[in-house]
């Protein structure tokens, strides 16, 4: 392999590694930010953070990458500073270090579009970075690990920052064990780790070091060594179950200038701490100790790509099993129940059932929660609105729903933008809102949560709202509406939408709420999703956005017009009823049917396609369709049943015919097209 | 012989380069570690003729590595090559005294690394590192 494959095979790798590495960094920044408030800092919280910026910067260097390399090494010198207790994390440090995440996450973007660092500039923060460097370190107590009876073994396996927690135990007075543990080999990592995190509830594991003997090849053996405030009894008692022995670390006179309390001159060997108070204890006990090892083990990286391929070929099963099932039909009415007919459609469902089950399985190994997005959200939150002058409480709800990983990606960006658009715009300055007579503190609100099929997010602000008033008068000066025209509160928000509506010019006189929002309501629809807004001037705004679960499989109902064949999404569909030429009536030059109490939009399938329109006499069907608010009558011929479909791209031959999602086959092979629900709305509701 | 080189690095990226220069070169195979803990369980279960690894893993460090293997007599021979960074110093002044052969600090090419293994390796590697 040339030296150039090679990387560009690994720049892949790269990305996905390094953006895995700066969304964790991030979360452990907001913990990190959380704790500090609280004044409850993990230092495993912090060495975490410094080992993935320790690992980032080797990799990055690996790859020649400098700018990424260059930033993430000065992070990780400020980090090291940190861990090693040289300099206080405070809200300075923190910013620092979001600051730096935040670029590094923007050229590992780059990276992954260009394989380039363009446009990387990292010379502000890393001035930033310099700064906190030359900060006075904190006076710090001589303490020595000549003031630890250690085993030498040990100590020579220490790292630096190791020896410097074992330093920091001794001067904050608790007391050190070394726990002597063994082990069978099989089950090893498991039992530490069980063993690891009940310690980690009552202190600090320093270091574990391994060691086997040749005689019994079967067990491995770890020290342990330990810090806590909790007695000897506590920590054995805690560890109880399983094989150790605890042993009490001498500690030789720390000349303490005002704490540690327990540690008087002269009180050593063995050390007897008194029980801790429940509130020290409390704070000892870091919300994110029970990290354990195992979790770690269980999970496996899988490119995306993979799973695509595992989908196409369950797709290409469904196909196989409907012509099975095709045929099984064919047979049962050739040789009647008691023929082979009924056999093969008795295996046909079984299989049915079987592939059900793995393409289940395959869209689950395929889901990941959108808490990983909305974690992103809540840095750009905390960064904007420190930005914009504005205190904004970020509430998010239903972080674990899933969603399809393809569509977590794309939608960071239409999410990022409503969530700007609701901080920039939507959320007032503290004293407009005091003046309002509403809290200081604006609230922005985000919701996930499935409902059927469907993942359903809302973005919801309590700031201004919209003004419709000027909304209007905006749209009449683009010429977008007649200034005579009726419009309702509807139509006038979906002006929003549109990319004409979406110029600086008038984003200033509307309080900029059509900035991008085109953009956003087309990176949504490429999801096969919609947006709705609604707004109640001074009280608020909520976007909610609805999306498929995923794009790939779905149930679909085949209608036909003429000879041909269409599919229709399901979960689209609210119903389907017979359609009478009398029910349809012309308004403004538009057809609409009369539907119990409403008035629904029709739009004929035949007129979309240049197909001809069905007879006079000819039975009429309409499907009703509706995503969001919106409803459409779709006029068909026929209603063939249901089936499930596999979506396929139809390429660029239908690129400029909306209202197709792809084609699927059939079980006959046949290939038929799947309508695109959402854009057919749009079109009929806009046109 | 084939000589096979355990890769220890908890960076997967790192890992499969460091792979592929090592497998760039005839005879030599590659076994990749994900952690320490990995590690002890490859020890056991092949022959190794080398070990190269990164000193801060999440398990047990690159250094609680390396004494395992001093201490243990059927290991004791394995050259054990750390792959650091530089303002790891102290860390990598350690690892040789606790009988690591050598080290590299990232970045390095594949030219610094296999100069190092084949140095490691030349010295015969029954006789091992330190």
């Amino acid at each position: 392999m040339s030296t150039d494959n090679r990387d560009q095979a690994s720049f892949g790798e790269f990305v996905s590694e390094a953006e895995e590495l700066l969304e964790a960094l991030g979360d452990r920044l907001v913990q990190l930010e959380r704790a500090t408030e609280e004044d409850a800092v993990s230092p495993d919280t912090i060495n975490d953070v410094f080992r993935s910026m320790h690992t980032l910067k080797g990799l990055s260097g690996m790859l020649g990458l400098k700018g990424i390399s260059e930033l993430s090494h000065s992070l990780e010198n400020l980090l090291d500073k940190v861990r090693l207790g040289k300099i206080k994390l405070h809200q300075g440090t923190l910013d620092v270090l979001y600051a730096g995440v935040e670029l590094l996450t923007k050229i590992v973007g780059a990276v992954g579009r260009t394989g380039t660092e363009e446009g990387a500039d990292i010379r502000s923060v890393a001035r930033r970075i310099q700064q906190l460097l030359e900060e006075k370190p904190g006076g710090h107590q001589e303490v020595t690990l000549e003031n630890v009876d250690l085993d030498r073994r040990i100590i020579g396996t220490l790292t630096e920052y190791e020896e410097h927690r074992l330093l920091e135990n001794i001067r904050a007075g608790r007391a050190l064990y070394r726990v002597e543990s063994r082990f069978n080999f099989e089950t090893f990592d498991k039992d530490l780790g069980a063993i690891s995190e009940k310690l980690k509830a009552i202190g600090e594991i320093i270091s574990t070091l391994p060691s086997s003997e040749e005689s019994s090849p079967n067990t491995i053996n770890f020290d342990l060594v330990f810090g806590s405030t909790s007695t000897r009894d506590a920590v054995e008692a805690a560890v109880a179950g399983f094989s150790t022995n605890v042993h009490a670390v001498g500690q030789r006179a720390v000349a303490a200038a005002a704490p540690p309390p327990q540690a008087a001159p002269g009180d050593v060997r063995p050390p007897s701490p008194e029980p801790p108070a429940p509130a020290a204890a409390a704070a000892e006990i870091s919300p994110d100790a029970s990290l354990t090892l195992r979790s770690l083990s269980d999970t496996v990286r899988v490119d995306i790509r993979k799973l695509d391929s595992l989908m196409n070929i369950v797709g290409e099963l469904v196909i196989n099993k409907t012509t099975i099932i095709q045929i099984s039909r064919d047979l049962l009415a050739q040789t009647g129940s008691a023929g082979v007919g009924a056999d093969l459609q008795k295996a046909a469902r079984n299989l049915e059932r079987n592939l059900r089950q793995l393409q289940q399985g395959v869209i689950n190994s395929r889901m990941v929660p959108i808490g990983q997005v909305f974690a992103r959200l809540n840095r750009v939150v905390r960064k904007l609105s420190q930005e914009f002058g504005k205190k904004i409480d970020l509430r998010m709800h239903g972080e674990e729903t899933e969603l399809d990983k393809l569509m977590v990606e794309d939608l960071a960006d239409p999410l990022l933008h409503l969530v700007r658009n609701s901080l920039d715009h939507g959320v007032e300055l503290p004293e407009v809102r005091e003046r309002a007579g509403k809290p200081a503190q604006g609230v922005i609100e985000l919701r996930a949560e499935q409902r059927g099929n469907h993942i359903v997010i809302e973005i919801e602000d309590d700031g201004g709202g919209i003004d419709l008033a000027r909304v209007r008068a905006a749209a009449e000066r683009k010429g977008l509406i007649d200034a005579a025209a009726a419009a309702d509160e509807r139509q006038l928000l979906d002006l929003l939408f549109l990319p004409s509506f979406s110029t600086k010019e008038s984003a200033s006189q509307v309080s900029g709420r059509g900035v991008g929002l085109d953009v956003v309501k087309t990176n949504v629809a490429k999801l096969g999703g919609m947006i709705d807004i609604e707004t109640e001037l001074g009280v608020g705004t909520r976007f909610t956005i609805t999306l498929p679960i995923t794009l790939a499989i779905i149930q679909a109902l085949l209608v036909g017009v003429g000879t041909e064949i269409y599919a229709i999404p399901l979960n689209a569909i609210l119903e389907s009823n017979r359609l009478l030429s009398s029910q349809i009536r012309t308004v403004e030059k538009r057809e609409v049917a009369r539907l119990r109490e409403s008035t629904l939009p029709l739009l004929r399938i035949a007129d979309l396609f240049g197909l001809p329109r069905a007879g006079k006499q000819q039975k009429m069907f309409v499907v009703v369709v509706g995503l969001a608010e919106k409803r459409l009558g779709l006029v068909v011929d026929s209603l063939r049943g249901q089936q499930e479909v596999v979506i396929k791209s139809v390429g660029s031959v239908f690129q400029n015919t909306p209202g197709i999602a792809g084609a699927t086959e059939l079980g006959d092979k046949r290939a038929v097209l799947v309508l695109d629900i959402g854009a057919l709305i749009d079109e009929a509701t806009h046109s | 012989m084939i000589a096979t080189i355990l890769v220890v690095d908890d960076s997967a990226t790192t890992r499969s380069l460091v792979a592929s220069y090592l497998t760039d070169w005839e005879g030599v195979e590659v076994v990749e570690a994900a952690s320490g803990f990995e590690a002890l369980r490859v020890l056991p279960a092949r022959r190794v003729d080398m070990i190269v690894t990164d000193i801060n893993m999440p398990d047990i460090n690159g250094l609680e590595l390396i004494s395992f293997v001093r201490a243990n007599p059927n290991y004791r021979r394995i050259p054990v090559i750390i792959i650091t960074t530089e303002n790891s110093a102290e860390d990598r002044k350690r690892g040789l005294d606790l009988g690591a052969s050598d080290y590299l600090v990232k970045p390095f090419g594949a030219a610094d690394l296999r100069r190092a293994v084949e140095a490691a390796l030349g010295r015969d590697p029954k006789e091992g590192g330190a």
